[in-house]
């Protein structure tokens, strides 16, 4: 079992002869993930390496094809508007790999996708990927290995580093989610925690944060109105982050005192949830939870 | 991006919020000058990226032109002190110079982004000129706000809220909406990540103009903002961050002796919280990005080693679909390019790590190879431990 990708993906590929977008597609199609369309706008009627067919429109692509999910490498001043398109398509999954879209678009986005029954993952994000079945986006499919932990974080290569030691330790993944390093996400810790408490496969989740906005202290807070079962288990990236500092991903910065690692850690332990100092100890934090 | 306040002014000028008239001065000669242009009493403010200016002795009041001579003469060069600057302060290379206000009330105004919202959110207080985190820790109930619909202006009963909220009376209220409304089109239209004005004030005359303007801007929407990437003053900015931002590497300058090279940037700030863990102190926050390549790698190197608190570099890639024996020739040509006195920690993992370790290992140089993320860090703490005895 899993989370929002598998077996029945059939996946689009917005901006798929762009170098990322083409790139990506091959090791998408080589770890086995059903893409079904691209989309390139002018490009219509063309075949991508791979032989996948693309189309000038996502709705076209969607009624050729079947597909029902998206994935987004288009470039940051147009994927907005492509994020858009795969809502207006009517798709109920949108991945949005592009970092750098500016704020203001995505508040707008957001305020559509409110209106709608389709589910954003990012911007600004690797991806999610159910191993053995279906990876959507830049990570590195081998390092996955299907197993029992749902994973969900803000960042990418941390998230690979927490993949990896549940791979090391024989506790696998059911489905790994990066929600993305932006201020404005499509979907937060709280939204994927209700669909994993929901799946029978997920024995626990890995949920890791940053500095930077409140969505974690509002994950800790359901946690504790909702009674999930399963153990969660945290790391807040930043403990040493100066405040008022930008880190990288645009998302994460402490402003005005607000956002710090160490107000996250506390709300989350008050939850009762195991937080982690060391990102060293993720793993064994999981697999001592479980027991 | 931020930008001064001389600058924030223009921008308001521009979408009709009122401001007093004044000039930058980049000399006391300047200074003197445009004392003289506006007659009367003026303001001189000096302009750096800092809040709390005042308070440091930054902004002074001056009869006249003599006056602003001598208050020139003592803040242009001066290493202003403020509670957001460091103790080391900031050097004044800029002053504004403006005429003076007659000051009835000061209030508060500002446009944040409201994350758990999805939304920007403009704040009022009738307190203004003090520190707002402090007001809205202390008294919330003193801060008011009204939430922007997406893709519309302020809406006129949501001013009409804010207006009355500032507890503006007669003729101000009208003014006070305009100004407010004028704040949100600046906002908007400038792609701005942040706007504050401490303090909005009300004239003696019933005037409601922005005494202060504080600025930030989204770096990812300032491809579409022409003009605006020339307001930048890297005079500001760390050299080394200015330096680290030519090649596209994320950088940021910390106090500690552990310097740190890492890919992404969530693994960047837990390789900082591992290294703190085991009692060492990271020198900076370093993001390689995507592809660490020799190129990259040799510029890090250089970035990180011009710190001369740094006594080891602790080298932490994950390598996905960059593979780790790519990134190892990349690590060991930039050794060859760039003078490395220093004990160099590897720790590599993910695609390929294991050949990665090899070749470091066969290679000329002395690295001092680590497995795990905990391993790295103890290596790495033990090395800058022994560089300092």
């Amino acid at each position: 079992m899993s989370i929002l990708a598998g077996n029945a993906t059939r996946l689009v590929v917005q901006g798929i002869t762009g170098s990322e977008g083409s790139f990506h597609t091959g090791q998408m199609v080589e770890y086995g993930t059903r893409v079904v369309a691209g989309v390139t706008p002018g490009k219509g009627g063309q075949k991508d390496a791979n032989g996948i067919p693309i189309f000038n429109t996502v709705t076209q692509a969607k009624a050729e094809t079947g597909a029902n999910t998206s994935v987004i490498f288009v470039p940051p001043p147009f994927a907005a508007d492509a994020i858009l398109e795969a809502v207006s398509a009517e798709l109920g999954l949108v991945i949005c790999i592009t970092e750098g879209i500016p704020t203001a678009d995505m508040v707008k986005v957001q305020s559509v996708l409110a209106e709608s029954a389709t589910r954003l993952i990012g911007p600004n994000c690797p991806g999610i990927i159910t191993p053995g079945e279906c990876k959507i986006g830049i990570m590195p499919g081998f390092i996955h290995e299907a197993g029992k932990v749902g994973v969900i974080s803000r960042s990418g290569t941390l998230t690979y580093e927490a993949v990896a030691q549940l791979t090391a330790l024989g506790l696998g993944q059911t489905t790994a989610i990066g929600i993305g390093g932006d201020p404005i996400i499509g979907s937060t810790f709280t939204d994927l925690l209700k669909l994993y408490a929901q799946d029978d496969a997920t024995q626990a989740v890995v949920l890791i944060g940053e500095i930077g906005g409140s969505a974690e202290e509002e994950a800790a807070a359901w946690i504790q109105s909702s009674g999930m079962s399963k153990p969660v288990i945290a790391f807040i990236a930043g403990q040493t982050a100066p405040p008022g500092r930008r880190m990288g991903h645009a998302g994460a910065i402490v402003s005005g005192g607000q956002g710090t690692a160490e107000s996250k850690m506390a709300a989350l332990k008050a939850a009762g949830i195991h937080v982690c100092d060391s990102p060293a100890t993720i793993g064994a934090t999981v697999r001592d939870a479980l027991g | 991006m931020k930008i001064h306040e001389y600058q924030g002014k223009a921008i308001f000028a521009e979408f009709g919020v009122p401001v007093p008239e004044g000039y930058v001065a980049f000399t006391v000669d300047e200074a003197v000058a445009a004392a003289k242009k506006l007659g009367g009493k003026v303001v001189v403010k000096a302009q750096i990226h800092a809040g709390g200016r005042g308070k440091g002795g930054g902004v002074k009041l001056a009869g006249g032109p003599d006056e602003v001579r001598e208050i020139a003469e003592s803040i242009l060069g001066m290493q202003l002190v403020t509670h957001q600057t460091g103790p080391e302060g900031k050097k004044v290379e800029r002053l504004l110079v403006e005429k003076a206000s007659d000051i009835d009330r000061e209030l508060y105004a500002g446009i944040v982004l409201d994350r758990a919202k999805g939304r920007y959110v403009m704040m009022v207080s009738t307190e203004g000129g003090m520190e707002i985190e402090k007001v809205a820790a202390e008294t919330p109930e003193k801060i008011v706000k009204e939430w922007i619909i997406p893709g519309y202006d302020l809406q006129p009963f949501q001013l009409r809220r804010l207006a009355y909220a500032l507890e503006l009376q007669g003729d101000q209220v009208k003014k006070g909406m305009q100004t407010l409304q004028a704040l949100w089109r600046a906002f908007v239209a400038r792609d701005c990540s942040l706007m504050e004005v401490n303090p909005l004030v009300v004239t003696s005359d019933g005037e409601v103009i922005a005494l202060d303007a504080k600025l930030n801007f989204d770096d990812n929407a300032l491809y579409r903002q022409t003009g605006l990437a020339d307001l930048r003053d890297l005079s500001e900015e760390n050299p080394h961050e200015v330096e680290a931002s030519k090649y596209n590497l994320n950088y940021i300058k910390l106090d500690g002796n552990v310097g740190c090279m890492v890919n992404g940037a969530g693994l960047a700030m837990g390789t900082m919280d591992i290294i703190k863990l085991h009692g060492g102190d990271p020198a900076n926050f370093l993001d390689v990005g995507g592809v660490a390549n020799a190129e990259t790698v040799a510029n890090g190197f250089r970035i990180i080693l011009d710190d001369p608190h740094v006594k080891t570099v602790l080298i932490n890639i994950f390598g996905g679909i960059v593979r780790c024996d790519r990134i190892a020739e990349g690590i060991i040509t930039a050794m060859g390019q760039v003078q490395v006195d220093l004990p160099v920690v590897v720790r590599m993992e993910g695609t390929n790590a294991e050949l990665a370790r090899k070749m470091l290992a066969e290679s000329n140089l002395e690295f001092i190879v680590a497995t795990t993320l905990e391993d790295a860090a103890q290596k790495a703490v033990a090395a800058a431990k022994g560089g300092q005895a």
